[in-house]
């Protein structure tokens, strides 16, 4: 893509976008405060991220409503993951990190003591950026959740969760003779298909996905994308990516950062064939990044 | 002349001869036009000279030393005694003895000197001194006529470069293979004595037995005076001081080492684990102190306070000591095997809505298992082979217990005191020493071995 | 995105009192297993401060003497030319020792009176007069050291209570004796030179700690002039030159199980090779040296392969690529890189076998020997065989004197770790 002049690269990108909507993927409901009756599941107000002594969010504010897809693109280094990872929590665990602001999820702030962090991070799951089963069977790394939070009592109550999981992330047929079998032999797609399921057996209000395709090959990233769509129906989805045609793909609504800054969120559409700001446009038509 | 001064004599020899072939080699050099037309620079022709008279006079002096006593005092030996018992150590030890002191000192203490012994001493020094001098002759003048030849030989042509790199290389590998010398050195010394002690003490009753009281056997003249060799009350005494110094090294070890790589802050983490490594740089010497004169009267004391009759030399104060000893040996070995386990698998497991503590025991310490396992095997193999701890805060009396109040021996304890003081090697009281040596060499060997490759392959794993 | 809509949480599992309940006990389990991290680093810490005060209390006496002063008169009638090493300088003390109390005429406490003083004061009185004999005829007020049971008794009141611990030692008669002259200010705690100056003695007060000091130097020495050289070369070969096959494994494997073979076992490997089949005299520091250099060869070579490692190959392209053959730009460039590293490791190597005492104990260092050797090939012993002697002893001084040789022995493996620690801090991130 990189080598190709502006003009088709966008003629693309606009082609691809075409599809998506035709395929009716982008609610028509969809558009910035346009539409009131849309429920909001987290909603970040003014939030601001310092590593020790560097900035790494600039005052975002930034909304993830029910049954969406919110793709948040943007150069490297721009934030994005970080943004993402504030939103279960997960950045405690980096030495030196500090956040000011507010992040909502269902009416109740998250940094504030309200919220049990075990309990925030089981109902707004994560798939990291490199596939990363625990060195466990298939089967204990899907239990893995529901044991923590005592959701499931028996072993056929395990079996139902692990079994059904499996099934959604389509990885059932694929492994159900191996399933006692450690998750890190399984292959790169296999293995982030296994972490999903793993997210999903929490049952998580929210999904935050961190360039989940990243380390996996086009067939592997095809079979992920089909499955956010299919999940969008039961759960908020954000998904950080550094493919805009993957977030073109997937995504409802699409946010854009630049160097901590939130520059524009919109309707995926509007963002990529008309973009309000100038760095947006630079960026999607390939003249930044 | 003695050894060290042949030593210095033949370094500054060799820094001369360096001299004589640089100088050859810049002379030769102007008559071919130049030093640019050597094959090489003029200090690696001086280099391969200084080598060719340093090594062989090396070698040959290392040989000489290591054997002219024995064939000097073989010569006057057989000359002067003939009627000599080679078999019997103890009378060739005292002739020996007898005879070096004689031509040392020239008069011996206590003993009325014979005309034999005289002649003998007389007889030693003069060999000694010609062995003396021919060795001086032998080790310059071999070295001086390789460096010589070499020197003769020098041309525009001559490859000094690779020579020199060649006979550099040989030294290296020569001191790569010294770690193999040694391991045969161990196995050779300790199994031609353990062969020998197992024709006298048959192999099954040395494995089996439950009794051990070598100090039976030192009067020769009693009857059935074999001693008793059963080693299991020593193998167990052993392992009772293992475990006892496991049960405090593994966890205390263990749970620092969890609290050091994942609760401390960098700050905490960088005082505390220096401080506990400083418990691996003290001495063996000084714990066995600290084990004999402050843990255990205070142990024996403490239990007299509750009625307990704990030994003054007990299993458990060596123990405890002991495991205070591996700590540091554990939590840094265990640091090293969780540190080593990638970030991305702890943030699952938080990710999932577990508590750090639940990252631990139920993701991180799984994972680091192999590697901790094998840690612990090597810890585990440090505290059988620990001699000074038990030597000064262990019984000597073999006892076959499970109770950590009695006092027992260990396989160390026997080896070292049956080996200081005067040594018999005809008798099984020495010998045993050193079939307990290879029995605890195997033991450990096994032990390691197995800890490596475990280690090995998990290391493999997260590469 | 200023409107908020709330909605109920899907998952009504969170909002249980079970839940809930559980929650506060994972809190409470995360908690107390904290405590427990924290817990056993503190009894880690606890532990090296045990060990440290309990010997630096008891060690710090070893550097203190107590000492008596008496006013000696070199008699002419004992001492003349003739007998300079051998008139009876004893009881030039003696009677020394009687002028202070006049009143002590029985011959049983004329004895007990005497022996107050250390028996080695007379070989102090002989050297004196041997140094230079024109002090004859002339008196003298001299310092000695008193004996043991008296020192212990002046420093931490041991032996007073006669029922307890050293009783019989010390007689009614002997302690009153000690009170008048302690009133007197003719005893006094004074910085113990022989400490430092004289060698092993089987009477505390007189037991120095030259002897073992020389022996750990010479054997030290001879150590370091053997394994640090083959432990450079051999770490060189291995990372550098050798070819991946089974027999460099072979090698590595063996040099890994070394570094993990009990000492004792190397004891044995000493006695019966250098001394029972070269014949090599026992007791002596060249083959203790010959013994711990094979323990150390390994730890060098473990880090000298390390150092080697972390010299970026760049350094070895950059000198290849102007010419260098592989010997030339490994010794020229590469090993003074890795130098620092090196000399870290040998400084960890030498500072473990500075403080082994098992291997040594089997090749005979472990004997009694009063001399100060002068060389590598005199019979002598070390610091830490030292320690377990003296341990081994039953006066109670010597608990005193044992403690001081172990703070001298820590002392010098601290500043042995700083300099590496130093060395390793500086040296660490050059590229």
């Amino acid at each position: 893509m990189e080598n190709s002049t502006e003009t088709t690269n966008k003629e693309r990108i606009i082609t691809r976008l075409d599809d998506t909507i035709f395929q009716g993927k982008v609610s028509e409901t969809d558009g910035v405060d346009s539409n009131l009756s849309q429920k909001y599941r987290m909603t970040a107000k003014n939030v601001n991220v310092y590593y020790s002594e560097t900035h790494a969010i600039k005052n975002v504010s930034l909304s993830i409503r029910e049954n969406e897809v919110l793709s948040i693109i943007g150069p490297s280094g721009c934030g994005k993951s970080t943004f993402l990872r504030c939103l279960n929590r997960i950045n405690d665990i980096v030495v030196g990190c500090r956040i000011t602001g507010e992040i909502m999820l269902d009416g109740v702030d998250i940094n504030s003591g309200e919220l049990d962090v075990v309990e925030l991070r089981a109902r707004v799951g994560m798939v990291f950026q490199k596939p990363n089963p625990f060195p466990k069977s298939i089967y204990d790394n899907i239990a893995y959740g529901p044991r923590l939070h005592s959701m499931v009592n028996s072993r056929e109550e395990t079996d139902e969760v692990v079994y059904s999981c499996l099934r959604q992330v389509g990885l059932l047929s694929e492994v159900e003779d191996r399933i006692n079998k450690s998750g890190t032999e399984l292959s790169g797609g296999q293995q982030q298909r296994l972490c999903i399921a793993r997210t999903l057996a929490v049952k998580p209000d929210v999904i935050l996905m961190d360039e989940p395709c990243s380390a996996l090959d086009p067939i592997a990233t095809a079979k992920i994308e089909d499955l956010i769509d299919e999940l969008r129906t039961e759960y908020s989805i954000v998904i950080v990516t550094h493919s805009m045609q993957q977030a073109a793909r997937v995504s409802q609504r699409t946010a854009y950062f630049n160097l901590g800054d939130l520059i524009e969120v919109g309707d995926t559409g509007e963002v990529f064939t008309n973009p309000k700001h100038k760095l947006t446009e630079d960026y999607i038509t390939g003249r930044f990044g | 002349m003695t050894g060290w001064t042949l030593v210095l004599l033949v370094l500054a020899l060799s820094s001369v001869f360096y001299f004589l072939a640089k100088r050859r080699s810049l002379r030769v050099a102007t008559t071919v036009g130049g030093i640019h037309k050597l094959h090489s620079a003029p200090r690696y022709y001086g280099l391969v000279a200084a080598l060719l008279f340093a090594v062989p006079a090396m070698l040959v002096l290392g040989v000489w030393l290591s054997i002219d006593q024995n064939i000097v005092l073989k010569i006057v030996l057989t000359e002067y005694f003939p009627e000599l018992n080679w078999e019997s150590q103890v009378d060739v030890n005292w002739l020996t003895s007898q005879i070096q002191i004689l031509a040392q000192t020239g008069r011996l203490e206590n003993i009325e000197n014979s005309e034999v012994l005289n002649a003998a001493a007389d007889r030693y020094q003069y060999l000694t001194s010609l062995s003396e001098t021919l060795r001086n002759a032998s080790v310059l003048a071999l070295g001086a006529i390789v460096s010589f030849i070499f020197i003769l030989f020098i041309s525009a042509r001559l490859k000094a470069r690779p020579i020199a790199e060649t006979l550099i290389q040989c030294l290296l590998i020569f001191s790569s293979l010294i770690a193999i010398f040694t391991t045969i050195g161990i196995v050779l010394s300790v199994l031609f004595e353990a062969i020998s002690f197992f024709r006298i003490i048959p192999f099954t009753e040395f494995m089996f037995g439950l009794e051990w009281s070598p100090q039976i056997a030192i009067r020769e003249d009693q009857v059935g005076s074999s001693g008793l060799f059963g080693s299991i009350p020593l193998f167990t005494g052993t392992l009772l001081i293992a475990a006892v110094a496991m049960t405090v090294a593994v966890p205390v070890g263990l749970l620092s080492a969890i609290y050091l790589a994942e609760y401390a802050s960098p700050n905490v983490r960088s005082f505390a684990k220096p401080a506990l490594e400083i418990l691996a740089g003290v001495p063996t010497v000084v714990y066995g102190f600290f084990a004999a004169l402050v843990v255990a009267p205070y142990l024996s004391d403490f239990g007299a306070y509750f009625g307990l009759d704990i030994a003054h030399e007990s299993a458990l104060a060596a123990g405890v000591v002991m495991g205070i000893m591996i700590i540091p040996f554990v939590s840094s070995l265990s640091d090293d095997v969780i540190t080593a386990l990638p970030q991305s698998i702890r943030e699952a497991s938080l990710a999932c809505g577990a508590t750090k503590s639940e990252t631990i025991k139920k993701v991180v310490f799984p994972a680091a298992l192999p590697g901790i396992v094998g840690a612990l095997l090597l810890a585990i193999s440090r505290a059988i082979g620990e001699t000074m701890i038990v030597l000064m805060a262990a019984g000597l009396a073999a006892k076959l217990t499970a109770n950590p109040l009695e006092s027992v021996t260990t396989v160390t304890v026997q080896i070292v005191t049956l080996l200081v003081g005067d040594q018999e090697f005809d008798n099984p009281k020495t010998l045993a020493a050193f079939a307990l040596g290879l029995t605890l060499f195997v033991a450990t060997l096994v032990l390691n071995m197995t800890a490596l490759y475990i280690v090995r392959k998990y290391s493999e794993q997260y590469d | 995105m200023t409107s908020r809509i709330e909605v109920t949480s899907s998952g009504s599992h969170w909002d249980t009192a079970a839940f809930k309940r559980r929650l506060r006990r994972r809190r409470a389990a995360e908690k107390r297993f904290k405590w427990y991290g924290i817990g056993a680093v503190l009894l880690g810490i606890f532990f090296v401060l045990m060990l440290f005060f309990s010997i630096a209390i008891n060690g710090v006496g070893a550097f203190w003497q107590t000492q008596i002063q008496l006013d000696i008169y070199f008699d002419p009638t004992e001492i003349s030319e003739a007998n300079l090493y051998s008139a009876n300088y004893g009881k030039l003390v003696k009677q020394a020792m009687y002028s202070q109390f006049p009143e002590v005429t029985k011959r049983k406490e004329k004895r007990q009176l005497s022996r107050m003083v250390s028996v080695g004061s007379d070989v102090m009185l002989q050297n004196l007069v041997t140094a230079d004999p024109s002090i004859v005829g002339t008196t003298r007020s001299l310092w000695f050291p008193i004996d043991d049971s008296f020192d212990m008794l002046y420093k931490n009141d041991f032996g007073r209570n006669s029922n307890k611990g050293g009783a019989g030692l010390i007689s009614k008669n002997q302690l009153g004796w000690f009170d008048t002259l302690v009133e007197q200010g003719k005893i006094e705690s004074r910085f113990n030179k022989r400490y430092f100056t004289a060698g092993d003695s089987r009477e505390p007060e007189l037991a120095g700690l030259r002897g073992a000091l020389m022996g750990s130097f010479f054997t030290i020495l001879v150590t370091l002039a053997i394994s640090f050289p083959v432990g450079v070369a051999a770490a060189c070969y291995l990372e550098e030159f050798a070819p991946r096959n089974k027999f460099t494994d072979f090698i590595e494997i063996n040099i890994n199980n070394l570094a993990a073979v009990p000492s004792v076992v190397f004891g044995l490997l000493g006695l019966a090779v250098f001394i029972n089949f070269f014949g090599l005299p026992r007791s002596v520091p060249l083959v203790g040296g010959l013994v711990l250099s094979l323990m150390t060869i390994p730890t060098i070579i473990i880090a000298g392969r390390a150092a080697l490692r972390a010299v970026p190959p760049s350094i070895r392209e950059g000198a290849l690529a102007l010419g260098a053959s592989k010997t030339q730009t490994v010794i020229q460039e590469v090993v003074p890189l890795a130098m620092p590293g090196m000399l870290t490791g040998t400084i960890i190597g030498i500072a473990q076998a500075l403080g082994e005492t098992a291997p040594l104990l089997m090749i005979g260092m472990v004997a009694f020997i009063v001399d100060v050797p002068g060389g590598p090939l005199d019979p002598s012993t070390v610091l830490p065989v030292q320690i377990f002697l003296w341990a081994d002893s039953p006066e109670r001084a010597f608990l005193e004197k044992t403690s001081g040789a172990i703070l001298i022995l820590l002392a010098f493996l601290i500043a042995m770790n700083i300099v590496a620690v130093i060395m390793r801090r500086r040296f660490e991130r050059r590229w």
